[in-house]
This record gives C-alpha cells, structure tokens and sequence, in this order.
C-alpha cells in the first residue's frame, strides 16, 4: 500500500501521464471528428504509424520539428481522402475499407522508411521536442516537475480539445457537421453538402491521428519502429465511445488511460516476483473495458455512423 | 396577380417508368392545394424537383414569376420553398434549435448566433401558433411535435411556399386537426401551402383547389367546394373504389381470453388489468389514440413480450409466457405495426420474407428449399395481388401497400386461427386500403379470430364485430359495433366508458 502512494506522489508519474496522454488526445479527437460526420475511421492505427514513420523522416532529412508534424499531417489528410473515397464517393464498408488503410499505411511506411533509411543495428535518431519552460509555473515545487514540464505538442494536443469542441458545440460548421453525422437526409435538405462535409472531417481527423503518431517519433522517442504504435489507435477508437463524441470528455478519457498506464509501468517495478509482469500490462485495457461498459451505455451515437449517404435512395 | 408558384410542362423519368409526364399547375399566394393521387402517382416526385433535389427531364418551375434553376436545393431555399417531409428530416439526438438552425448560417462564421436564431424559432411559433422547447432533445418529442419542429425549421428558411408530404401518415388524429387549423392559419397570413396526400377527407377539409395526379399525370382539378369524395376518390384509382362491408355473423368459440393482465416495462406499467376476450369468426376492434399500449398489447400475443401478470387462456387452455414460435406453432397471425421494421426484412428477397417465420418447414437436409420457398412466395403475391416485381427481388423496393399486401398473404395463407393485426391499413391508399379490409373480412367468414388494433374510427366501425378502448394501459368493457357511433367511441377514446353497457 505504502508503495502505491509512493507512486502517486511522484512528480514523475504525473508528467509520464501527460506524455502517454498526448498521442492519444490527438487519435482520439481525430476519430471523434470523423464519427461527428458519420465515417468510422479504423484506418487509424495505420494512419498513426505513418505519421510516426513520415514526421520522423522529415526531420531526419533536415525538416524543422513542427515542419514534420505538418508533413505528418499532409500524409495522414492523404490517407484519410483515401478513405473517404471508399467509404463516402462509393459507400463501401466502412469497416473493411478503415482495415484495409491501417494494414496498407502500416506497410508502406515500413517500405518507406526501409527504402530511405539503411538496415543499422541502433536506429538512427533525431533530436526530439525539450520540454517548455513555463515561466513561474515550471518552476513551482512538485507542480512544475509533475504538470508544467511538457513538450509543445502537448499544450497543443489540449488546446485543440477545447477548440474542437468550440467548433462543434458553437459554430455552424460543428453543427452541420453533426448534422451530417445524424441525419445526412437533413443536412442536404437545408442546402448543405454531406459529401463535402464528410471528406472535410475525415481528412481533418486523419491528419489529427497523424500528428498523434508523429508525438511518438518526435517528443516521446526520437527514433522510428514499424510496431510502435502498439494499438494506440484501437484505444482511440474506444475513446470515442467512452468520451460519448464529446471534445472535453475524450481529454479526460485519454488522461484516465494514461494515468493507468503510467501507474501499472511504475507498479511493475515495485511489485516485482510475485505477478508476472503481463498481469501489470493488462491493467489498463481491463479498466478501459470497465470504464467503457459503464460509460457507453448512456452514451449517444451519431444515428448516421457507417451509412453511407446517397442522395435520393430510400433507406 | 403573378402566381406565387408557376410549374410548366415538367416531365421526369426513371429509366423507362414516366414519373412525372407533363405537368402543369399554379399556386396563388395565400392558397392551399392539394396534390391528392395514389401511392406511387408521382406526386412526391414532383416535389423533389420542385425542392431541387431532382433535375426534370424538361419543364420549368417559375417562382413569382422568375425561373427558378433546376437541381439546386439551396437556390430553391432561397426562392423560399421549404419542405416537410413524411418521413422527417430531423436528427432525433440534436436539440429543436440545432435541428432548425443547420445550414442556415455561413459555415466559416466563428461562432453560431444561437440568441438571435432562438429568438426568431419562438417569434416564428408564436405568430403560427407551434408551441415548441427550442433546447428540448428532438428525439424526446412526440411524433406530432417532431412535425412542428420540421414545419418551423421551413418557416425559419423565409419560406412562402410550404409543401407538406402527407403531413398526417405519422400523426394522430387529433394531433392532424390541430395541424390542418394551422395550415389553414398560415395561408390566411399569406403563405401559400401545398399540401400531398391520399386522405380523401383531410383533402376535402383542408385544400382550395385539389388536384388529381394518376399514374404520372394531372388527370383533374377541383374546386374542394364543388367535388365529392366519391368523385375523387374514382379519379384518384381510375375506376370506383368501394370499402368492403361486413356481413352478420355468429362467432363461434373463444380461442383468446386475457383476464386482468398487466404488463410492465422499465419500470412502467403499459397494460393495467387488462381483459379480453375473443371468438372464432369475429373481429374485436381495440381503438385508442396511438401510445397508449397498443404495441404492448400486440407484443404480449405475438409472443415478443412477457406479461407481468394475469392470466391468458388460449383456446381455453391457460398458458405460461407466448414465445414467437410458440405464437406461429398455435396459428397467431400477426401483422406489425411498423411493416418495414417489424414486419419485413428490407434487403432481403421477398421469397425469404414469406419463408423467413416458418424456415423449419421449408428445409431439406438442412438446406433451404428455394423452389419451395420461391413457389409459395409466387402463389402468394398473385394471390394477394403483390405487385412490383419477381419474388427474388429485395422486399424493400416493394410500396407500402405491397408491402402489407405480402404480410397478409403470408399470415392469411396458413389459415390462422387467431390474427392480430396492427394497424393494418396505416398509410395506405384507398385502393390498398380496401384491398386489406376486403381480406381481414375474408378471413373473418374463414373462422379466424382477429384483432384489430386501430386509431382509424372508420376502420374500426366498418370492420369490427365489438370494439374496446385502449387508453391508457386500460381497456374499456366492449361495446357491440352496432351501438357504436363516433361519439361514442370519441368518449370513449378519451376514457369515458362509464356510460358503455358490457357487451360481451
């Protein structure tokens, strides 16, 4: 017991959760944005790897840090017009087709990244993102050390969950957009174009979980491997669910999951001998399931998620 | 005067079917028509060309005299035509005020303006008299509150055309009163309203001129003062339609009894005590206004609800709790209320769909036995006059009124002991509608026990044997059809049996 609440007063447990935290506010929010409008993205695990794969490389090819998180975003708009295409222009199974990206991201940015970068026995690196120092915040007693000690596309990650949910809940493109998401019927009624709106949010969403991929070459490590993502991208999608396609809630959801995360990391190291330390791994995905089953029950899904939309045909 | 709305020699086709074959017509501010024609007449074809949705083959649509561009939804917007549909464009998880709002701001405006559009969406429902809660959830409304939202959501577009497709399919009766006396407010305020049906008397009551579409085509105009519904109900089907009429009969012995059966569903008690009973060769009517546990009721005997009380004795034996295939094996027919979600499977065959509830009997070695279930499906349909293609054709390309048409066939076809049919001729035209009646008396002659659940007093009077209220969970003691008038079911619909003597 006394080791546990060693663990939670650590400054460090705190700071690693924001750091888990961060490549899955951005996958979550990328997929919440895609769902908004009605699209399923599964192509998200892949798109994630890419983004780590190409944000990477440009930095290793002389790109600036934010230049590569652009760059990751470009591939991963790329891929989710790819999407798009197959699941809004000819309304094929958003399932299948988010499956069928995720397996071909995930092996073109291996081939990718094996065409430019010779086989080496330590990968190469980059420098990644040093953490920002926050005037007086960082500097406080255990705060700064545990909260204000964050790299840049941190800060961003949070700030885009508040403008997100802005866009949402109080412009009227959030509102077409989840208009398109319920009743695509009705966007179209009242002029708007439900095709444009959903290849709008699945490419914004797409090159969302990019930079979320792109956090993990660029800030968390600073060099690439083909498995890395590690079903960040699945957890997302879980997210969604558990957050109800809410902004403010999939923060906290994504911060929740980190924090078990974080915590099973340090307990292993604590608690070792008596469990096997997969037992410590599996922790996090179990009390997502909890959190989950208790969560989406209340929970209300965009009425329009996986159909596709096709003007004048009864459904 | 410019009329409001001018529509010159518009034709539409889907691949060799004439949709719409060279229609004209005028609409002058302030007026009310009525598009009145069967299902699949054209008229709702004609509206989405009207609304932009379809681009016409040829014609063109002048609104106040300027034309207006075909197949542009948002510019048939702004020329100020608004839509309700049958089928609601709503989104039931959005507020009222988002559902009226989308789409009617730019879309790059950094904030939505919802003070101004609330204010607007309560001037707009007080001038027309549509109370609504702009932050109540849609899909917490009722059906005819739904509707007002989708007629506010026109107004709030600037509309001065309103079209309305068959606005009164969904709503009560009471709820399309109150609709029509809005309608009638509105045209008086100076917009001018077209209104599509196949309700010969809402028509009648509601519309200035009425025009008759068939097959395509503008076969007639009247002034509602100067027609019948007779007359239009011919010019309507092409030839005279009557609604068939029962016969006397002595019903035989009692198949179903309910005595003091309750129902209870998350944590409401939808039936209360209730009781009744039913004969072979009758027909027991259960009015009520919809929602007042009739779809309990029909559940409980179709096997897909448990009572939580009460006794039920079927043919005089007491049984435990129905199960579906405990209702098909003793020869309960059910027709659903909701034919397209209940009652078929729309993306499969209709072959299937006829076989589906009985698959045991139309397997081999484990197999289906297609050319059986094909051969049955096809003996049905022509039976049953479905019409609209080849039994491996998906179900749902069929109308409505096909649609019923093959879920009665399936049900009639086995001779069932016992039918309960919910609200059998919902949103039917007069042709299909007389078709149905037709085969629930048919079946009646046959010895089979039926119950009819209506909110149609008509349909309930013309059919039935006795009739009990449903309000509430409750059921009214039966009253004989004989003594029944609609006053007196009107009083009873609204819970006063006091003065109805037993008629059992």
């Amino acid at each position: 017991m006394n080791e546990m609440m060693d663990i939670l007063g650590s400054a460090g447990l705190w700071a690693a959760v924001l750091r888990i935290a961060t490549p899955l506010i951005f996958g979550t929010l990328g997929a919440l944005l895609c769902e908004r409008a009605g699209v399923l993205n599964l192509g998200i695990e892949g798109i994630m790897t890419f983004g780590a794969m190409a944000g990477w490389l440009a930095v290793y090819q002389g790109c600036d840090l934010w230049t590569g998180l652009l760059v990751a975003a470009i591939c991963g708009g790329i891929f989710g017009a790819l999407h798009a295409g197959l699941t809004v222009t000819l309304g094929l199974s958003q399932h299948v087709s988010g499956l069928g990206v995720t397996l071909f991201a995930a092996s073109l940015s291996y081939y990718l990244f094996r065409l430019m970068v010779p086989v080496a026995g330590t990968p190469p690196t980059v420098t990644p993102f040093a953490p920002v120092h926050i005037p007086v915040l960082s500097d406080l007693p255990f705060l700064g050390a545990a909260l204000f000690n964050q790299t840049a596309p941190t800060w961003l990650a949070i700030g885009l969950a508040i403008a997100l949910a802005w866009v949402l809940f109080r412009t009227p493109l959030g509102l077409a957009i989840r208009m398109t998401g319920e009743n695509p019927q009705a966007a179209d009624a009242q002029g708007l174009n439900p095709t444009a709106l959903r290849y709008g949010a699945v490419i914004a969403g797409s090159a969302l979980m990019a930079v979320g991929g792109a956090f993990l070459t660029l800030s968390a490590f600073n060099s690439f491997f083909p498995t890395m993502v590690q079903g960040r991208g699945w957890i997302c999608i879980a997210l969604v669910v558990f957050a109800s396609w809410r902004p403010g809630r999939a923060l906290l959801g994504a911060l929740l999951f980190a924090f078990f995360d974080a915590f099973q990391l340090r307990l292993q190291t604590v608690l070792t001998g008596d469990l096997p330390y997969q037992i410590f791994l599996m922790i996090p995905y179990i009390l997502s399931i909890v959190a989950l089953a208790v969560m989406a029950r209340r929970a209300r899904v965009p009425q329009a998620l996986m159909k596709p939309y096709r003007r004048g045909e009864r459904i | 005067m410019t009329p409001i709305l001018e529509i010159e020699h518009v034709s539409k086709s889907f691949g060799t079917t004439r949709a719409n074959d060279d229609i004209s017509l005028t609409l002058a501010q302030g007026e009310i028509i009525a598009l009145l024609g069967e299902n699949g007449a054209g008229k709702t074809t004609l509206m989405s060309i009207l609304s932009g949705h379809y681009t016409p083959d040829s014609g063109i649509i002048r609104v106040a005299g300027a034309v207006l561009p075909p197949g542009r939804p948002r510019m048939a917007i702004r020329a100020g035509i608004g839509m309700v549909y049958q089928h609601f464009s709503l989104a039931p998880n959005l507020t009222v005020l988002e559902n009226v709002m989308t789409g009617t701001e730019s879309l790059w405006s950094p904030r939505s303006n919802t003070a101004a559009g609330r204010a607007k969406l309560l001037a707009l429902s007080r001038k027309f008299g549509l109370a609504v809660d702009p932050d109540a959830r849609l899909g917490d409304l009722s059906v005819g509150e739904q509707q007002r939202v989708e007629i506010l959501k026109a107004l709030y577009n600037d509309v001065r055309i309103l079209v309305l497709d068959e606005p009164t399919a969904v709503l009560t009766n009471i709820e399309a009163e109150h609709l029509f006396a809005t309608l009638k407010g509105m045209a008086r305020q100076g917009l001018s309203l077209i209104f599509i049906s196949h309700k010969l008397p809402e028509v009648m009551a509601t519309a200035d001129r009425i025009l008759v579409l068939r097959g395509g085509r503008l076969v007639a105009e009247r002034r509602a003062a100067e027609t019948s519904r007779a007359e239009l109900a011919e010019l309507m089907v092409g030839r005279a339609v009557t609604r068939p009429v029962r016969d006397a009969a002595t019903p035989g012995a009692v198949v179903l009894e309910l005595t003091d059966v309750t129902l209870r569903e998350a944590g409401v008690n939808r039936l209360k005590s209730v009781g009744l009973h039913l004969r072979e060769g009758e027909v027991l009517g259960i009015i009520g206004v919809s929602g007042n546990g009739q779809k309990p009721l029909a559940a409980l005997l179709g096997g897909t609800a448990r009572r939580s009380g009460g006794e039920v004795r079927l043919f005089g034996q007491p049984i435990g709790n129905l199960t579906v295939t405990d209702a098909i094996a003793a020869g309960i027919g059910r027709i659903p209320e909701d034919r397209n979600h209940e009652g078929v499977v729309g993306e499969m065959a209709i072959w299937e769909n006829v076989v589906l509830e009985r698959i045991g009997d139309y397997s081999r070695h484990g197999f289906v036995d297609r050319q059986a279930g094909m051969a049955d499906a096809e003996r049905i349909m022509a039976e049953f006059d479905v019409r609209g293609g080849g039994a491996a054709r998906p179900i749902r390309l069929l109308s409505g009124g096909n649609v019923q048409k093959l879920i009665l066939g399936r049900n009639l076809s086995r001779r069932p002991r016992i039918l309960i049919a919910a609200q059998p001729a919902r949103g039917l035209d007069e042709g299909a509608v007389a078709a149905v009646h037709e085969r629930i008396l048919a079946a009646r002659r046959a010895g089979t026990a039926v119950l009819l659940i209506s909110e149609d007093l008509d349909e309930v009077m013309a059919l039935s044997d006795r009739i009990q209220a449903i309000v509430g969970g409750r059921l009214s003691p039966p009253v004989a059809a004989e003594g029944a008038d609609a006053r007196r079911l009107g009083l009873m619909m609204a819970g006063d049996w006091m003065e109805a003597e037993d008629a059992s």
